[in-house]
């Protein structure tokens, strides 16, 4: 399992990160919230080995993170980051199967199976002939996100330990598709025992689908548990600096529903 | 699964170009080739009837049949394959390059192989060398240090844009230091400088190209069996590091590659322009961007290009040459017009 104890980490003389314990659990989502630059984007990138930890300790199955090699990290864990740029000309398809390369020559029948099912996850099947250029900023974030799930399903081993980390993969989507891609997280978690990692901005789509939430103010972890543990007036006006109200979901029994105020006192 | 809503269903219609499928398109380039080479080997100051080629070999003894064989094994032919190994060279490493940098505009020259290689050939010129033998070993060294330069300067701080950045910082110093070679050369020294700097296939003999072909053949293999990486790099330096591709290592392996594939081929050829930027761009705008299939077709391309440019330089101020490079500049500088002016439509 990736797991982090007291973890820091800085960026120059900038510390981003302090004291993060986290474990993520297989089959599993954590959603880690907080303000714009409060660290979310800093603990994945420490999390996925990309930026190295200054304090603390981060192990993947009980042997430190850095002592696996870029390519052995690629075959356990697969990262979405925020807005991807591609500006060449390359097809849908050969944007998804790039998710396969960590596990070099997959036989033809698998990888077209495995195609097939992370773009019907994704719900990108429609576009799967097309450019990826010509596609919407949204279209492109699911074709993204079907790569991502590929290379997190192409895994040769069926019960080993694999870990999908997702930078704000909703930000672009509509709200549809916002709902279908947290469903297809949720559903290869529980399928595969796939732990997940999400950096969300809409605090009710995290309560709604992740098991755990984690709340981010200045590098810092304000609270850790299930939603309706976390995701308390008190909590929210801390990270978000607004105040906010949380009542029960009216349609969803032990959901929580946060309602922010709709003016920033001056 | 639900059905997709009516308006995704649509079928891109009018967006969706027919392409021919790789295989294809290498092939045609492959023929397209072998024709040209047959036309630019049989055309020059001494015409070799195409129609006659088998009767050269089966009149052995006819006087007219062995001069044209001679002419044509010993100087058509090495001019040919020469032309084939340069532009293949030249037009794979632009391909690889413009993976490395994430950009459609750059070219091997960007990280000083070409200049540094003039200077290194400049510099012997003008110093009083006048065989190859001492110029293009100079040319290859003053590739190899400049390029060096550029890569360890350029990669003091992390991100391509700093090697960029280092490269034209390079290619700037050699520029102005090939500049006062110039302008302290005598006048022979001046006429075998515009070789350098605007390159020629004149050289070609077969000694030279036995060590090349194979060289420039296995460095292609080499950087064709990167596909994987190359296709990673262009969703970006973090998504390449996420699929399990060492980036730092990967950028050290790349540059050196194409440092060892440009060195050689401008320490015999000179500087030769537009190859490595304008090739791959046409195969890109018929084919796109997948690295496996472009690689090998960028290779033929870069051969046919070539080729072509070859057979021009010869033919247009017959019986004398043109440098190859101003050809290949001709033809480059409008292409990269017409591109970046299409860009913006």
């Amino acid at each position: 399992m990736l797991h982090a104890e007291s973890l820091a980490c800085a960026r120059g003389e900038r510390v981003v990160l302090r004291d993060i314990s986290l474990t993520l659990t297989p089959g599993k989502l954590l959603g880690v919230l907080g303000a714009n630059g409060a660290g979310k984007t800093s603990l994945l990138a420490t999390l996925a080995g990309e930026i190295p930890a200054h304090g603390g300790s981060l192990q993947l199955d009980g042997r430190a993170l850095h002592a696996y090699s870029t390519a052995e990290l690629a075959r356990r864990r697969a990262v979405l980051p925020q807005s991807p740029s591609l500006s060449f000309d390359l097809g849908v398809r050969e944007v998804v199967a790039m998710g396969a390369y960590p596990f070099g020559n997959l036989p033809a029948s698998r990888l077209e199976t495995l195609i097939a099912r992370v773009l019907a996850l994704a719900d990108a099947t429609v576009l799967s002939t097309r450019r990826y250029l010509a596609l919407s900023g949204g279209e492109q974030q699911r074709v993204q996100f079907a790569r991502v799930l590929l290379q997190t399903l192409a895994a040769r081993a069926e019960d080993e330990y694999r870990v999908l980390m997702l930078d704000e993969p909703t930000a672009s989507l509509d709200p549809r598709h916002q709902v279908q891609l947290l469903q297809g997280v949720a559903r290869i978690a529980r399928e595969e025992g796939v732990a997940s990692l999400l950096v969300l901005h809409d605090v009710n789509l995290a309560a709604q689908w992740c098991d755990r939430l984690m709340l981010l103010t200045r590098g810092a972890c304000v609270a850790q548990g299930t939603p309706r543990e976390v995701l308390t007036p008190e909590n929210l006006e801390t990270v978000y600096g607004l105040p906010a109200q949380v009542i029960p979901h009216p349609a969803q029994a032990d959901t929580p529903l946060v309602l922010f105020a709709s003016r920033v006192e001056a | 699964m639900r059905s997709p809503s009516p308006a995704l269903a649509v079928p891109a219609a009018p967006r969706a170009r027919r392409r021919p499928s790789p295989l294809q398109l290498l092939l045609i380039l492959c023929l397209l080739l072998a024709a040209l080479a047959l036309a630019s080997a049989s055309s020059g100051a001494v015409r070799i009837p195409l129609a006659h080629l088998a009767d050269l070999w089966r009149t052995p003894a006819d006087p007219q049949a062995a001069f044209w064989r001679n002419v044509l094994l010993e100087v058509r032919l090495p001019r040919v394959v020469f032309a084939i190994v340069v532009g293949s060279g030249l037009a794979i490493s632009g391909a690889v390059m413009q993976a490395l940098f994430r950009n459609p505009l750059a070219e091997p020259g960007l990280i000083g192989v070409s200049l540094g290689g003039a200077l290194g050939a400049v510099g012997a010129i003008v110093l009083g060398a006048q065989s190859l033998a001492i110029i293009a070993p100079a040319a290859f060294v003053g590739s190899l240090l400049a390029t060096g330069a550029a890569y360890r300067l350029g990669t003091v701080q992390p991100g391509v844009a700093n090697l960029l950045l280092a490269g034209v910082a390079i290619n700037a110093i050699c520029a102005s230091v090939i500049g006062v070679f110039t302008y302290q050369a005598t006048d022979v020294q001046l006429r075998n400088l515009t070789f350098w700097n605007m390159g020629s296939l004149a050289g070609a003999n077969w000694s030279m190209l036995a060590w090349l072909t194979p060289w420039v053949l296995l460095l292609s293999i080499l950087l064709i069996r990167d596909w994987r990486a190359l296709n990673a790099l262009l969703l970006g330096e973090r998504e390449a590091q996420h699929l399990g591709f060492a980036l730092r290592r990967l950028r050290h392996r790349i540059v050196i590659l194409c440092a060892l594939l440009v060195g050689p081929l401008v320490a015999v050829a000179g500087t030769i322009s537009f190859i490595g930027l304008v090739v791959p761009h046409l195969v890109r705008l018929t084919q796109g961007a997948d690295h496996r299939w472009l690689l090998p077709i960028t290779l033929a391309g870069g051969a046919l290009v070539m080729t072509l440019a070859d057979w021009l330089a010869r033919m247009i101020v017959m019986p004398a040459e043109l440098p190859i490079g101003i050809i290949t500049a001709f033809i480059g500088g409008p292409f990269l017009l017409w591109l970046l002016t299409r860009r913006q439509g």
